[in-house]
């Protein structure tokens, strides 16, 4: 495959387990400043399509490129590095340290052995955490553990701590699963401002939010997409109410 | 006055001091020179003891070949002072002169060429801190990069000690065998079994020892540290920021087996020989539960299990000898059900906080309303954070 101008380009991918095919060929194309939303029955391969994107799973066949580089054979510091963050389904923060800290450890910088022991708390890292505390809501409490966050404040938090990383492709997975309404509305918001730069596939249930957030629509089923393109044209897809939407 | 005490509340020295205080000056004047010998020789275990708090508590691997690394530093000056003490003179009897006793017994008729790099001193205390870390990083990276942990780890350096106790037993020619090596007398032609040479060694040896606790402090203090607390935990998140989480457990590792390298050597120096007993699974264990019953998550603790554990081991096999196994067993036990962080965390987990309660009650108590209730065990308070993470140095 040539080269695109996709930020990332995902082609024929393919991945079984045991001869069950999780993915199966599969083409994705997301574009800059786009803001992707994958929705999708349970076991229709959308979470595992994330982490095979991000180096956790590994692809059987088929090929993943970002910003036209080969990304299936690296390892998954290295994709980070390149620029691709990712936030797990689960908040996953480190629960005893400061929300301060979380971001600090998030900060792009001493990421080898060595240089995590002459890391400096500078004047860089302040600002850095927080203009990013700022945005996610949390300049408040950034001394608080983050144990103690609440459960949509620890989803923010994790994004936060994909920010600081100022990655061009960002993966949500289910980022407000377990939020109240007014979470819900200002966690839309966020995704609207950080998609401004950058590349965002989320991956999300709740079609009111989708509506809201989503440039474009990709459905998927059984490994493969189903259908493609604006909410309002997938919405309308018999295929997509037959299999996930429902009548 | 106070910020002094600020300072040794915001680093955690104090109890660095506390037990410099008793190593320094306590024990030299309450101990008779053999029973402060002994005490030398239990702080060569407490540099095992740190290594794996810095690997096991915060880098959350387990090793139970400890011994492995210990024994590569032993033996490493042994080799040194064997030499030393195999001079040409001392040995005419022998078919071979010049040659360590043991080579002579085995039909050995010449020093092996990988024996003549410890004739030379620094060579040698290069090599003891060398190969050791050497080792460790080849095993670690074997091992952490194709993400072997947990259980499996624990039973592979397991079996490296065993392997290495075996390959010493059988090889005798070359290493002293079973037997070990003895006899050792003179640090370039210093007479190391005098009483003035083991006070000079043990102070040695302290210094080290607080030395490597400094160090530790300071590596738990940066960056790193907090980095090992979290990929202990939330080992994934780590690695999807762009971290190589291999790196950091082989560091941790290599780290663990340098301060047990550095213990090794010292005990050589102190004790006298260096023999396979020292090495292999059982002592390996034993190391473990001295770093467990002081208290994993603490490098002053875990110094302070070694001298216990060592003290009772002395006591109790002096007095009982067929029941200390059980006993060190009931003990490890017991700690892992009853303290999961050892005597470290029983101080500030429940005596401090019952001390705290107790001055603030006082405090109150001239107060005719009825004194405020303690607030509940104060976990966020600064120093006081065991199985969490020590606030980083700004």
């Amino acid at each position: 495959m040539s080269n695109t101008d996709f930020v990332l380009a995902v082609e024929d991918l393919t991945v079984s387990f045991d001869g069950f095919k999780a993915i199966d060929a599969l083409n994705l194309y997301v574009d800059k400043n786009e803001l992707r939303v994958i929705i999708g029955p349970n076991g229709a391969g959308k979470t595992t399509l994330l982490d095979l994107i991000c180096g956790k799973t590994r692809a059987s066949a088929g090929s993943i490129k970002f910003k036209n580089g080969e990304m299936t054979k690296l390892p998954e510091y290295e994709i980070v590095r390149k620029g691709i963050g990712r936030k797990f389904q689960t908040p996953s923060i480190y629960e005893n340290l400061s929300v301060f800290q979380n971001l600090e450890v998030s900060f792009p910088r001493g990421r080898g052995v060595f240089g995590a022991l002459a890391f400096k708390r500078d004047d860089e890292v302040k600002t850095r955490v927080q203009a990013v505390a700022a945005e996610i809501g949390l300049a408040e409490t950034l001394e608080t553990e983050a144990g103690l966050l609440s459960h949509g404040q620890k989803q923010w938090l994790e994004i936060g701590m994909l920010l600081m990383q100022d990655p061009e492709l960002l993966m949500l997975d289910e980022p407000i699963a377990g939020m109240s309404v007014r979470e819900r509305e200002l966690t839309a918001d966020l995704l609207q401002r950080i998609c401004k730069g950058r590349s965002v596939i989320v991956i999300e249930h709740d079609m009111d939010f989708v509506k809201r957030i989503a440039h474009k629509v990709t459905v998927m089923h059984q490994g493969k997409i189903l259908a493609e393109g604006s909410m309002e044209q997938v919405q309308n897809d018999p295929k997509v109410v037959d299999v996930y939407l429902g009548h | 006055m106070t910020t002094f005490k600020h300072w040794l509340d915001r680093t955690g020295m104090g109890s660095v001091l506390l037990l410099a205080l008793l190593l320094i000056v306590v024990f030299p004047l309450c101990l008779d020179l053999f029973r402060l010998n002994l005490v030398g020789k239990y702080l060569c275990y407490a540099f095992v003891a740190l290594g794996l708090v810095m690997l096991w508590g915060y880098g959350g691997v387990l090793s139970l070949g400890q011994g492995v690394f210990f024994g590569l530093g032993g033996y490493g000056m042994a080799m040194f002072l064997k030499l030393e003490a195999s001079d040409p003179v001392t040995t005419k009897i022998q078919s071979t002169p010049g040659i360590p006793d043991f080579m002579d017994w085995n039909q050995l008729t010449a020093l092996p060429m990988w024996w003549e790099p410890f004739r030379s001193f620094p060579l040698t205390l290069l090599l003891v801190l060398v190969v050791p870390t050497l080792i460790a990083f080849v095993i670690g990276f074997a091992m952490f990069k194709r993400r072997v942990g947990g259980v499996y780890f624990a039973i592979i350096t397991q079996a490296i000690a065993l392997i290495l106790t075996v390959l010493i037993i059988g090889q005798q020619g070359y290493t002293g065998g079973v037997n070990g090596m003895t006899d050792l007398k003179t640090l370039l032609g210093w007479d190391t079994r005098t009483n003035s040479a083991k006070y000079i060694l043990y102070f040695v040896s302290v210094g080290l020892l607080l030395g490597s606790i400094v160090l530790c402090t300071w590596i738990q203090k940066s960056k790193l540290g907090t980095l090992l607390l979290a990929m202990r935990d939330k080992e994934d998140r780590v690695r999807f920021s762009g971290y190589d989480v291999s790196m950091f457990r082989v560091f941790a590792f290599c780290l663990a087996a340098l301060l047990s390298a550095i213990g090794g050597a010292m005990f050589t120096l102190q004790v006298g020989f260096m023999s396979p007993s020292l090495v292999g699974i059982v002592p390996s264990i034993e190391m473990v539960i001295f770093a467990a019953v002081g208290g994993r998550m603490s490098l002053v603790g875990a110094v302070y299990g070694a001298l216990l554990v060592n003290f009772g081991k002395t006591y109790f096999s002096e007095s009982f000898p067929d029941l200390w196994l059980f006993l060190m067993a009931a003990m490890f036990i017991g700690v892992v059900l009853g303290f999961p962080e050892g005597l470290a965390g029983l101080y500030t987990n429940k005596v401090k906080p019952w001390w705290q309660r107790r001055m603030a009650a006082r405090k109150a108590a001239p107060v005719t309303v009825a004194p405020k209730r303690a607030e509940p065990v104060a976990t966020t308070e600064p120093g006081a954070l065991p199985p969490g993470i020590s606030s980083q140095q700004t």
